[in-house]
């Protein structure tokens, strides 16, 4: 499965599950307080999708339960499904783990770990494969990573270098970098570039241009403009609930419900 | 630099006073603060200078130091007196090793435990019992030495005397375990909670987010904490004099009685005249353990102000 490389949906839909992200009839409580009321998404693969919506819409809240991220928390409840690839990731003979290798995630803030850099894009590999990796297969893990993010040029003198010695926009690239040895079909990202400033912001949304087609990737932003000018669609939550779930253009152009419309014109945020 | 009129200045100055109550609070607060803060620098200074000054002229005259540092033989009663300290030095420095050979592996494990794997009451309910673990006061330990280690070690191990270097390590590892599960488990607080969620997120499960993340990076802090106990454990005096069997002794097993340095002070300097030769060998005694305890803290605290820097 994790060789078949999805191509979009269109092209290719009866090859494997249908949505790259499926959620059904999903709520979700932090103690008390609900934060997801029965939202059904299909997120299509190979394709960006951004979920957009005022703070504490339920957006981020959407997007780490789909690696169970979310239950770190400990007070964390769920009803409803999610799938991922056509499984249901809540299912009684699923671990988390599991899930997390076919679902790379990106923080708000780069969170690289305090190794070196080349450690970093090899820390899904040990920790997930009992045997040690050969060198040179590793170096070549770390060569093929790092250049996917456009930034094996730029570090490949100091792969020895601790990892938070990099600039953030190269910490962010990092923390997409030491996803892709584990081979996920999904990315999704968490305001990636909300930490950065405007040069890196562009450089990390066109890393993530670049991605797209070969990852599904499921990003969660502030930033309107963002979300317009890289994502081929765009879902807007409120409170909780999915509004509208319309390709980007025309959810900008022509948005259906006027809560989408007062959003994007800014008349609530 | 024209100076201007003395008659504006006098009142400019006047206007500016703000010499009011407050402003004379505020002074004093700052007088009793700094002298508070001073004070434990000159405590320190003077105790030392007291340890020292006491026994300074047996040291600088009378004393053979290669008898001090070379001979095992400690006869202060003899004829003529002997004053060789090394088996003193191997009683604390034996006991204080049996005592973290024994307290490490409990410590740190109980550090990771309470730090990143209990939750909510039975992590609250542990860090209550450590601490309160740390206030039995010593001598209760060397009634539990005395009374319950030592016959059941007799019981156990056949040896003749329950009074040995196994008993006060034991002992003292016992008493050393709260501040360094302490520090340990503050040391892995510190380690920012990004790094775990970033790993947990790569897949990692509890175990190894702790072994390949968590315990590198608090690795400064874990060896302050041990650093802490061995401090902790060479000063001990009371509960280790009950339980060492206090004989001058090279330790050669676990079951030899030992002498510490602290134990010899504690039990001689009654029986000394003031100012006499055994009186003030005592003193060169205690400004050898000073040194020992200060250099072992200083290097923990520098350890752990390294730490705070690297973060800063």
């Amino acid at each position: 499965m994790a060789s078949a490389k999805p191509q979009t949906a269109t092209a290719n839909p009866e090859a494997g599950p249908r949505w790259a992200i499926e959620s059904k009839g999903l709520n979700l409580w932090y103690g008390t307080f609900q934060a997801l009321r029965d939202v059904d998404l299909q997120i299509k693969h190979g394709i960006v999708t951004s979920l957009i919506g005022p703070s504490g819409c339920g957006k981020s809240t959407f997007l780490r339960s789909c690696n169970r991220i979310n239950e770190r928390l400990g007070y964390v409840s769920t009803t409803g499904t999610i799938q991922v690839l056509g499984q249901d990731i809540y299912g009684p003979d699923i671990s988390p783990i599991q899930v997390r290798r076919q679902v790379g995630m990106v923080f708000q803030r780069p969170n690289p770990l305090p190794l070196s850099i080349r450690e970093n894009v090899l820390f899904g590999q040990h920790i997930h494969r009992d045997d040690r990796i050969p060198r040179a297969e590793a170096d070549q893990l770390v060569e093929r990573a790092l250049r996917e993010v456009l930034l094996w040029d730029r570090v490949k003198d100091r792969l020895g270098r601790k990892a938070t010695s990099l600039s953030l926009e190269e910490q962010q690239k990092l923390c997409i970098a030491r996803l892709l040895p584990m081979r996920p079909e999904i990315l999704l990202m968490d305001e990636p570039c909300s930490a950065l400033d405007p040069e890196a912001t562009r450089a990390v949304e066109e890393l993530i241009w670049e991605l797209r087609g070969k990852y599904s990737i499921l990003i969660v932003t502030h930033n309107m403009a963002q979300a317009r000018r890289a994502s081929d669609e765009c879902v807007f939550m409120l409170l909780g609930r999915v509004i509208e779930h319309a390709r980007t253009e025309d959810m900008f152009v022509t948005p259906k419900k006027p809560e989408t419309a007062d959003y994007i014109e800014g008349r609530f945020g | 630099m024209t100076a201007p009129p003395p008659k504006t200045r006098i009142s400019a100055a006047q206007a500016f006073d703000r010499r009011d109550s407050a402003w004379w609070l505020d002074r004093v607060a700052m007088m009793l603060v700094f002298t508070g803060g001073i004070s434990t620098i000159l405590f320190i200074g003077a105790i030392f200078l007291f340890i020292a000054t006491q026994g300074l002229d047996f040291a600088a005259t009378r004393l053979a130091w290669s008898e001090f540092f070379g001979s095992i033989a400690w006869r202060p009663n003899g004829h003529p007196p002997q004053y060789g300290a090394v088996a003193l030095i191997a009683g604390t420095a034996s006991i204080t090793g049996i005592a973290m050979f024994v307290v490490v592996p409990f410590s740190l494990g109980a550090a990771i435990y309470i730090g990143e794997f209990a939750r909510g009451r039975r992590r609250e309910w542990l860090k209550i019992l450590i601490e309160l673990l740390a206030a039995i006061p010593s001598v209760v330990w060397g009634v539990i030495g005395l009374h319950v280690i030592g016959p059941a070690m007799t019981q156990i191990f056949g040896v003749p005397s329950g009074l040995n270097l196994l008993n006060a390590g034991l002992i003292l590892g016992l008493m050393a375990a709260p501040i360094m599960t302490t520090i340990a488990e503050d040391s892995l607080k510190a380690v920012p909670d990004a790094y775990r969620e970033a790993a947990e997120a790569l897949g990692a499960n509890k175990w190894q987010v702790v072994w390949r993340v968590v315990l590198p990076h608090a690795r400064p802090g874990l060896s302050a904490a041990v650093l802490l106990g061995v401090g902790r454990a060479f000063g001990e005096t009371i509960a280790v004099l009950m339980a060492s069997g206090h004989a001058i002794n090279l330790p050669t097993s676990l079951f030899d009685p030992v002498r510490t340095l602290t134990a010899t002070i504690a039990a001689e300097l009654g029986e000394t005249a003031k100012g006499d030769d055994h009186y003030q060998a005592l003193f060169v005694l205690g400004v050898l353990l000073f040194g020992i305890t200060f250099a072992i803290n200083l290097t923990a605290d520098s350890i752990v102000r390294g730490i705070r820097r690297k973060k800063a």
